[in-house]
């Protein structure tokens, strides 16, 4: 194979895995959205500690004298996701539910606050610096010519791949078979009317929050393992991609976000193969605008229609 | 042979599998009261919708004046002469009765910046003559007394004539009428029986309206279209409707 | 006190912990190649203890505080100024009062203030502009400060490559800057709300990656450096001359040099334009335009049956909003000598942001007060710098949840039907 098509092919890996991380971010936003009608501009904070939570529990359990990784890496994960989770379902109660029915300018000025106050919080009480921890999944899997080029399929990728499906075949199910996903899905549909019928639509709210924020903990702790960097402001640039992911697959459709997810990855990855890399933000917010300009619905998205 | 004012052909409007609105047709000729009734839910002001450019019909023809509009946006059409009220009163509540009035009036004003900045001559002119046109209608529809009022702060049968005058300062040839009656008292809607009549009369202007207050629509119509589940049912003089066997059965139905 | 209650404040606490007792509670510290973790030290874990205390009492007693709260009444700074006819007297002689006092009062302080009041009259410039978008046509936008950095770089590079002074560069920065603000704004000004914020904060962000990465015109992250200053006719505020024919200022006047002037001079344009910015703005809102503005924010699908074109109305908002941070950036780049992507990033749009939300959007004192407040706040409380953003993030939270009207609700000039 050619040198070219080696390079692509490397890149459409390393876009996939960006993208479904994306993907399991832009959930988060985009059931919020179908629920309440606001874009949670404080999610990808929650992103970012839960990166953050990984990094002290995988630190404190190597430094503790822990070996057997695949214990480290179950106990981060659910240490993460459950104080992301507490931070989501904060974050909805204190800074959001008050605010519900007043116009949209308002949630949204005080979704802005809240991410500057996380950030500024993590800056705080950690520090702004970047920190590292050194890669603990290692090693994979090449395959081409050594000579030309040698694509290299890591191991790291392939647990983000498993672990991204496995969640959403979880969270599918989840939606569709369980009473609360039920709930869930009417609460998108027409909140006021679920109300009426009796459903506590603020549990449900909630748990929208809650499970946004697990997701969105579980990709901060593959992406932290991945690029073994965190620091306090990465949220702010996953948070805008994630939502262009979301906008793009139809804000309001978990497909979508899937979808939008993996397309805006493979893109990303694609442009920085053959521009400098500093571009492939420009790229991706390019995107953004052209959706919303052209296909504001997205791409699983329904047209929706103004009633006068 | 009289052009007419607005001539309606085919008209459908189709929301993904449902037909809101199927294959009707209007004919309004100048100087004319026509109204729309039906049952709730008929798809009437899915029809005003596809006139007034807030939708964009699925089929048909739209002529208006002599000129297509199917399709064209809400405020080009506007522009063209062809105004339209809502069923529940659209006010700028926040501002003057006076404002509201002057808003209509935009694109007869001087907008240009510099123009307003400078309060040249040509730029004052103008607000004066749209302040004239506005004092004038205001006293026709009786409400230049509120003139300076907040328009939220007016009674709701005032707010209902509010529209209106807003809508005729636009020097409109149609006036599209959604449920005016809706909501008033009996004196009330005689007094807007009165207006209709006037407007058409002495303004010369057609009014479109739907209606569900059969003794108004009996009295003031020139011609009726009756619309069931968004299709024609039948069209006539108030005699020949009121006596329709079709008619009165979707009223009422079956015996 | 009941069990509900009780239960309630234990949740809460238990929440409490949850959220700090790792984030806060514990540190990580890099150590050579190593990543450790910390314990937070006694101190830290005193604070996160009152912390808990605080969250679980004030749910105890919810009830009892909601009260105490309810009794005190909002601020309403409106409510300190006359009303009526004793206002309309007495405006232009407190207008009169308040721009001789401005003119005079630098001579009296020292440089420092100066410059501080300087600083703030650049973001009470850029605050009355978002205004006009977001107060008085209700479009969020969120990428304010790219029109901002238009602004200033055209006169940073003008300055440079064409030799253009100052104020024949202001006119051209507010005219790209407002361009910018055509060309961004004609797509994107029918999103709904949200949307729109998002895509201008795309926006601003693509044109500062833009800024940073286009090095040969811009100078990259670099920026671009020594850029002029503004001169007076062309006396220079320099101790010696930059430019082949102009005079220095002290030389001119036959007195000795002092940096007081130029930062004087510079305070007295910064003085100028904005009176020029609360004239047009006071102009604008009495105009169609401004009824059009306000309409539009009321009833969008009203207008549209009245013939007006939404597009172009929003258009104009923007534009206008866009060409008065184009001053700001132009006159920012002057004073400062020296500009960089830096001082373009997002925070600054929601800094300025915040200004007009909690000033009170679409009252221009309201802006003021509030950009007043932002930016000598910080100075005043310098041992909590470290603070300031953290507070400035949950003072917009908190401010939503209790005014969101703002400092000073706005209050419009109706026009009256004179009968």
């Amino acid at each position: 194979m050619t040198e070219t098509s080696l390079y692509v092919i490397q890149q459409l890996i390393n876009g996939l895995t960006i993208g479904s991380t994306y993907a399991l971010i832009a959930i988060g936003y985009t059931m919020v959205y179908g629920i309440i009608g606001m874009i949670n501009f404080a999610h990808g904070e929650i992103y970012m500690i839960g990166s953050y939570i990984t990094f002290i529990v995988i630190a404190g359990l190597l430094g503790m004298g822990f070996v057997s990784l695949p214990i480290i890496l179950i106990i981060a994960l659910i240490i993460a996701v459950i104080t992301a989770s507490t931070y989501g379902w904060t974050i909805e109660r204190v800074a959001y539910r008050p605010l519900r029915g007043s116009n949209r300018l308002i949630p949204l000025i005080s979704a802005i606050g809240m991410s500057i106050f996380l950030q500024n919080y993590v800056v705080l009480s950690q520090s702004s610096r970047d920190v590292a921890l050194p890669p603990q999944i290692t090693g994979g899997w090449t395959f081409g010519d050594p000579s030309v080029f040698e694509v290299s399929f890591s191991y790291m990728q392939l647990l983000i791949w498993v672990a991204t499906v496995v969640v959403m075949v979880l969270l599918t199910l989840f939606i569709s078979r369980s009473r609360m996903g039920r709930a869930c899905r009417a609460c998108s549909e027409d909140l006021g009317m679920t109300n009426l019928l009796g459903i506590e639509t603020n549990r449900i709210i909630a748990l929208t929050f809650i499970v946004g924020a697990a997701l969105a903990a579980i990709a901060g702790l593959l992406l932290g393992l991945y690029y073994g960097v965190v620091n306090p402001f990465i949220g702010f640039i996953a948070g805008l991609k994630a939502f262009t992911a979301a906008v793009l697959g139809g804000i309001g459709s978990i497909p979508g976000a899937m979808l939008g997810g993996l397309i805006l990855g493979v893109t990303e990855a694609m442009t920085s193969a053959f521009f400098p890399s500093e571009y492939k933000d420009v790229v991706s917010f390019g995107l953004l605008v052209l959706i919303l300009l052209f296909r504001p619905s997205g791409i699983l998205g329904k047209p929706e229609v103004e009633k006068v | 042979m009289s052009q007419l004012l607005l001539d309606v052909n085919g008209l459908t409007m189709r929301f993904g599998g449902l037909v809101a609105v199927d294959h009707v047709n209007l004919a309004v000729k100048n100087r004319q009261v026509v109204s729309i009734i039906g049952p709730n839910g008929a798809g009437k002001t899915t029809v005003f919708n596809c006139l007034s450019g807030f939708y964009i019909p699925s089929e048909g023809s739209v002529m208006f004046n002599g000129q297509q509009i199917a399709g064209k946006k809400d405020f080009q059409i506007s522009r063209q002469g062809l105004v339209r009220t809502f069923q529940h009163v659209r006010l700028f509540s926040k501002m003057t009765v006076i404002e509201n009035m002057l808003v209509a009036q935009h694109r007869h004003l001087n907008t240009n910046l510099l123009a307003g900045l400078l309060k040249t001559g040509s730029y004052r002119r103008l607000e004066q003559e749209a302040m004239d046109r506005a004092a004038y209608w205001l006293k026709e529809m009786d409400l230049l007394e509120f003139a300076n009022r907040e328009a939220g702060n007016l009674a709701y049968g005032q707010q209902r004539r509010l529209e209106i005058a807003r809508c005729m300062v636009t020097q409109p040839e149609l006036l599209l009428l959604d449920e005016p009656a809706a909501g008033l008292n009996p004196n009330e809607t005689k007094e807007l029986d009165e207006l209709i009549v006037r407007l058409r009369d002495e303004h010369e202007i057609s009014v479109l309206l739907i209606e569900h207050d059969m003794k108004l629509v009996m009295g003031i119509s020139d011609h009726i279209y009756v619309i069931a589940q968004g299709a024609p049912l039948a069209n006539g003089t108030p005699d020949e409707v009121k006596n329709n066997p079709d008619v009165i059965k979707a009223y009422l139905g079956e015996e | 006190m009941t069990t509900k209650k009780f239960y309630n404040a234990i949740f809460a606490s238990g929440i409490a912990f949850v959220l700090t007792c790792m984030m806060v509670g514990i540190k990580l510290d890099t150590e050579s190649t190593t990543l450790r973790i910390e314990g937070a030290s006694a101190e830290q874990w005193g604070w996160i203890g009152l912390g808990i205390a605080l969250v679980f009492l004030s749910q105890l007693f919810a009830d009892q505080i909601d009260a105490v709260f309810g009794k005190v009444p909002k601020p309403n700074l409106g409510k300190l100024m006359p009303a009526g006819e004793k206002r309309d007297v007495l405006k232009p002689w407190l207008m009169a009062a308040l721009i001789v006092g401005m003119l005079v009062w630098p001579f009296m302080v020292s440089r420092g203030s100066v410059d501080l009041a300087t600083l703030t009259l650049i973001y009470i410039m850029l605050g009355l502009g978002l205004n006009i978008v977001v107060g008085l046509a209700g479009l969020l936008d969120l990428g304010f400060v790219a029109f901002y950095a238009v602004g200033a770089y055209t006169y940073a590079l003008l300055s440079q490559y064409a030799g253009l002074s100052f104020w024949a560069c202001l006119p051209i920065s507010a005219g790209l800057a407002a361009l910018f603000g055509f060309i961004l704004g004609f797509p994107v000004l029918r999103l709904r709300g949200d949307y729109l914020a998002i895509v201008t904060l795309g926006f601003g962000e693509i044109i500062r990656i833009l800024l940073n990465n286009w090095t040969a015109v811009t100078g990259g992250p670099s920026g671009i450096s020594g850029i002029a200053k503004p001169t007076l006719f062309g006396l220079e505020f320099t101790r010696r001359v930059k430019e082949e024919g102009n005079v220095p200022f002290h030389e001119f006047f036959g007195i000795s040099y002092s940096s007081s002037y130029k930062v004087i001079f510079l305070y007295l344009i910064a003085v100028i334009l904005v009176i020029f910015v609360v004239y047009l703005i006071n102009r604008l809102m009495r105009m169609p335009i401004g009824r059009a503005w306000e309409a539009l924010r009321e009833d969008e699908i009203a207008c549209r049956s009245l013939g007006l074109n939404r597009t172009m109305i929003k258009l104009s908002a923007f534009t206008i909003g866009a060409s008065t941070a184009g001053f700001a950036g132009a006159f920012f780049a002057a004073r400062q000598g020296f500009i960089s992507p830096e001082s373009f990033i997002f925070i600054e749009s929601a800094i300025i942001l915040a200004i007009v939300v909690l000033g009170g959007m679409g009252s221009q004192i309201g802006v003021i007060l509030a950009a007043i407040v932002m930016t000598i706040l910080p100075e005043l409380a310098r041992e909590f710098s470290e603070y300031r953003m953290l507070l400035f993030g949950l003072l917009m939270v908190l401010m939503m949840r209790w005014r969101p009207e703002g400092l000073v609700p706005m209050k419009r000039p109706h026009l009256e039907l004179k009968t």
